[in-house]
């Protein structure tokens, strides 16, 4: 077996507050594919980031072609040979596909003017290399997301890389892209070039990679050949956790069935979806991140439009909503991503609180700021969120509190159903179990809760039922003395590591 | 690897249509043309274009700075004071100095302006909006200090004949602004300063990654940005025999509209001289046309501003249908 191209060993990496990298070793062999997986926050970007020169190890040693390296920048590592392909294109749309193949490297004369006719030209070459359609001049903006990859991909050949790492290439491609793509990878494979490939999906693993390395809570969890195991047991040591915590489950009694959705589907995110949830109850939606269940959500909310699906809300059934006759129905999400979706950072707590509501706080057009601050006390105490006033800036609080604010903000509204998308996400170990205590809460006063979480222990500890989703289905529901890792595990697991049936 | 050549190009416009909806000013300009062609006698002689030309040039060398830091995703908004500072510079100091070097400290201090302009962005991450606006009172309040509120005037009248060479109907100032427009038209589209431009503008993450060193880069385009209204100040100062304090009050605002009239993109990234000259010759062809007309200056504005509001829809209708 050849010697490895690039070696890691021992990397560490740590943030204010967390080890983002713990002692990780990782290697590459030329002509090798070699998969790197794991949950969000597994640490996969980081590490990508270290071997791409964005960020600089606390300590470890990288060592590239025999030689121990220091990665200082992009073009650094770019130089040497080491190529990083965004998940999120890193192109500009507006210049020709041979300017962005050369982006920053691009050829002068001593004067800086630029020499067109070897820039066209290398990049043909690069182009013809990969059997690329498309010229040098065409404005990169008018690709489609597949060949944009493609000039991307062809830096490769521009730079003679060595190492390529892919991030998620498949996220936005088509299944004959994605086709295209993996004959591409391929290729370079065969010219000698080591290929770390990161990615969610297994069967594209399983298709693809030589060897698997599992990261988990920055810690590398093993390092497998691809052809002696399975997605099983991938996926376990994926999210097997050791982790206990405690969770306050909520003591309520189910009564009148709330939301009821039978065969929402949409193509290309998740098909045939069906299930209920009842006052009182708390449903759990268990997944891999991909696995559809925001989606799922967000369609119900309207923010998504289902191509096919019946809802029935309180009995009757009702129009697919838009999100405005979502939240007069009484739903509300709580979207994941707080910053960008829930909260106005610049304003205080207390307009964060009424800002979907404004219409019930105002005499005509007038605010009522009395009626407000009463409503902000209110939630203040209830969520016990900790804040020096209305006024105090959202941006300034932390995670837990500002996520009570976005509770605060659809609570007051009085919904029938809640939506929580990973309502602990983020957030320091003790609000974490304020957040899980206040799910209870909202059940024992009779709301209909449904939350998603990645985290298995969170799920199985608020949930009365769960239902474990994986590529866009739903693969199994657990309810009681079933609710167990073992059967959510294997719930997933099964669905993942059986072939691709579409 | 034949399995990829079936991903095929996206978008079909012919070259053409695209040359036209990438250059629509260029349209909108002859449009303009015609019609004041046909509603006066005294629009399309060689003459008033001349003339046409020769107003627009002060503009349109503000803009040709302008362009270069909005393709970077900036904007400068003291264009207008240093144009007035160097104008004051190079009159108020040519008894004492000499006529060029009188000139040379003028361009110089635009050319510092900009420079400090652009190091108080990119070493502060400020907005540039906010530093130039804070450049625009505070540098006019440096011109009247300077002046001591008066205009100054010129002594030596040979400086007042340079505007006066004419090659046929186009004068020494409008040749200026061609051959900078054109120069810095090479600059973007043949220079790695000038790609980078767009690099920066178009997709700053993208830039940063590939190397690029993105502060010294705007720097250098805010110091130029400032050097080009410099030139304009003095060519300004050269044509009037004085240096007002008040001038070029509000010209960064009619330059920011003929740059984005001429569909250089307010965020970055996307732009030529070509547009910025065509919207910089729209803007003058409609002041001289109206004025024509014997328009009233109030109706005169409140065309310009429904002209400009339309071009802009104009464009990202067509922008949209490109996409």
């Amino acid at each position: 077996m050849a010697d490895p191209i690039l070696t890691l060993s021992g990397i560490t990496k740590t943030f204010p507050g967390v080890i983002a990298l713990d002692k990780v070793s990782f290697d590459v062999r030329p002509g090798e594919v070699h998969a790197l997986v794991g949950e969000n926050g597994a640490g996969k970007s980081t590490l990508m980031k270290v071997l791409a020169g964005l960020y600089h190890p606390d300590a470890g040693a990288i060592i590239y072609q025999g030689q121990p390296v220091q990665i200082d920048n992009p073009l650094a590592a770019r130089e040497k040979g080491i190529l990083l392909i965004h998940q999120e294109l890193s192109l500009s749309p507006e210049l020709s596909v041979a300017e962005n193949i050369y982006l920053g490297a691009w050829p002068t004369n001593a004067l800086g003017v630029l020499n067109k006719r070897k820039l066209r030209r290398d990049a043909q070459a690069a182009l013809d290399a990969m059997g690329c359609s498309f010229g040098p001049d065409d404005r990169v903006g008018t690709l489609s997301v597949a060949m944009q990859q493609m000039v991307e991909i062809a830096r490769s050949q521009a730079f003679s890389a060595n190492v390529v790492i892919f991030d998620e290439p498949t996220a936005s491609l088509t299944d004959t892209e994605k086709d295209q793509l993996f004959t591409t990878i391929r290729g370079l494979q065969r010219q000698g070039v080591g290929i770390v490939y990161i990615s969610h999906k297994m069967d594209e693993i399983f298709e693809l990679t030589d060897r698997i390395t599992v990261l988990r809570d920055g810690q590398v969890q093993g390092t497998v050949t691809t052809k002696e195991t399975d997605a099983t047991a991938v996926t376990r040591m994926m999210i097997g956790r050791t982790l206990e915590a405690y969770f306050h489950k909520a003591d309520s009694t189910f009564r009148d069935e709330v939301l009821r959705v039978e065969g929402l589907s949409l193509k290309g995110q998740f098909g045939d979806v069906s299930f209920s949830v009842r006052q009182g109850e708390v449903l759990g939606f268990y997944g891999l991140v991909g696995a559809g269940r925001s989606e799922v959500v967000e369609t119900l909310f309207g923010i998504r439009k289902a191509d096919r699906g019946t809802l029935r809300w309180q009995g009757a059934e009702i129009p697919l909503p838009t999100p405005r006759q979502a939240i007069d129905l009484g739903m509300a999400l709580v979207p994941e991503s707080r910053k960008e979706q829930g909260l106005v950072l610049m304003m205080g707590g207390m307009e964060n609180t009424t800002l979907p509501h404004l219409a019930s706080y105002a005499r005509r057009t007038v605010m009522d700021r009395g009626k407000e601050r009463a409503t902000f006390d209110e939630y203040k105490d209830a969520l016990s969120i900790k804040t020096t006033g209305p006024e105090q800036p959202v941006s300034t609080l932390s995670g837990g509190n500002q996520q009570k604010f976005v509770l605060a903000k659809w609570l007051c509204a009085g919904p029938k159903l809640i939506i929580l998308d990973e309502p602990t996400r983020g957030i320091d170990v003790g609000s974490k179990s304020a957040i899980h205590t206040l799910i209870a809460n909202l059940a024992e006063r009779g709301l209909a809760v449904i939350v998603i979480s990645s985290e298995m222990p969170e799920v199985l500890g608020v949930s009365h039922r769960v239902l474990a989703m994986a590529e866009g289905r739903l693969v199994g529901e657990f309810e009681g003395e079933e609710m167990t890792e073992e059967n959510l595990i294997d719930a997933v697991s099964h669905h993942l590591a059986r072939p691709a049936a579409e | 690897m034949s399995a990829t050549t079936s991903i095929t190009k996206a978008g079909g416009h012919s070259s053409v249509a695209r040359l036209l909806m990438r250059n629509h000013i260029w349209v909108f300009l002859a449009l303009t043309v015609v019609v004041f062609s046909a509603s006066s006698p005294y629009f399309l002689t060689v003459n008033n274009l001349g003339n046409v030309l020769t107003q627009a040039a002060f503009i349109g060398i503000l803009a040709i700075g302008m362009t270069m830091v909005m393709i970077d995703g900036e904007i400068d908004l003291s264009v207008g004071a240093i144009l007035a500072l160097a104008s004051a510079l190079a009159i108020g100091l040519q008894d004492h100095i000499g006529i060029w070097p009188a000139v040379f400290v003028g361009l110089l201090s635009g050319a510092a302006l900009g420079f400090l302009n652009g190091t108080l962005v990119a070493l502060s991450g400020m907005h540039s909006f906010i530093v130039t606006l804070g450049g625009l009172i505070g540098i006019r309040g440096l011109v009247f200090i300077y002046t001591g509120e008066d205009a100054l005037m010129v002594s030596d009248f040979s400086y007042t004949d340079y505007p006066e060479i004419y090659l046929g109907p186009v004068s020494l100032t409008a040749m200026i602004f061609i051959a900078l427009a054109l120069f810095f038209q090479w600059i973007l589209s043949s220079t790695r300063h000038g790609r980078e431009t767009y690099a920066i503008g178009d997709n700053i993450d993208a830039a940063h990654d590939a190397g690029i060193n993105i502060k010294r880069h705007k720097i250098i385009n805010f110091t130029l940005c400032g050097a080009l209204a410099a030139i304009a100040g003095i060519l300004l100062s050269m044509r009037l025999g004085t240096a007002e304090p008040n001038a070029g009050k509000v010209w960064e605002l009619w330059t920011i509209i003929a740059v984005v009239l001429g569909g250089t993109r307010l965020q970055g990234g996307y732009g030529s001289m070509w547009m910025t000259i065509g919207g910089v010759l729209t803007l003058a062809v409609l002041r001289n046309g109206l004025r024509l007309l014997n328009t009233p200056n109030y109706v005169e504005l409140m065309v310009m501003g429904t002209v400009l509001v339309l071009a802009l829809l104009i464009d990202k209708l067509l922008s949209r249908q490109e996409a």
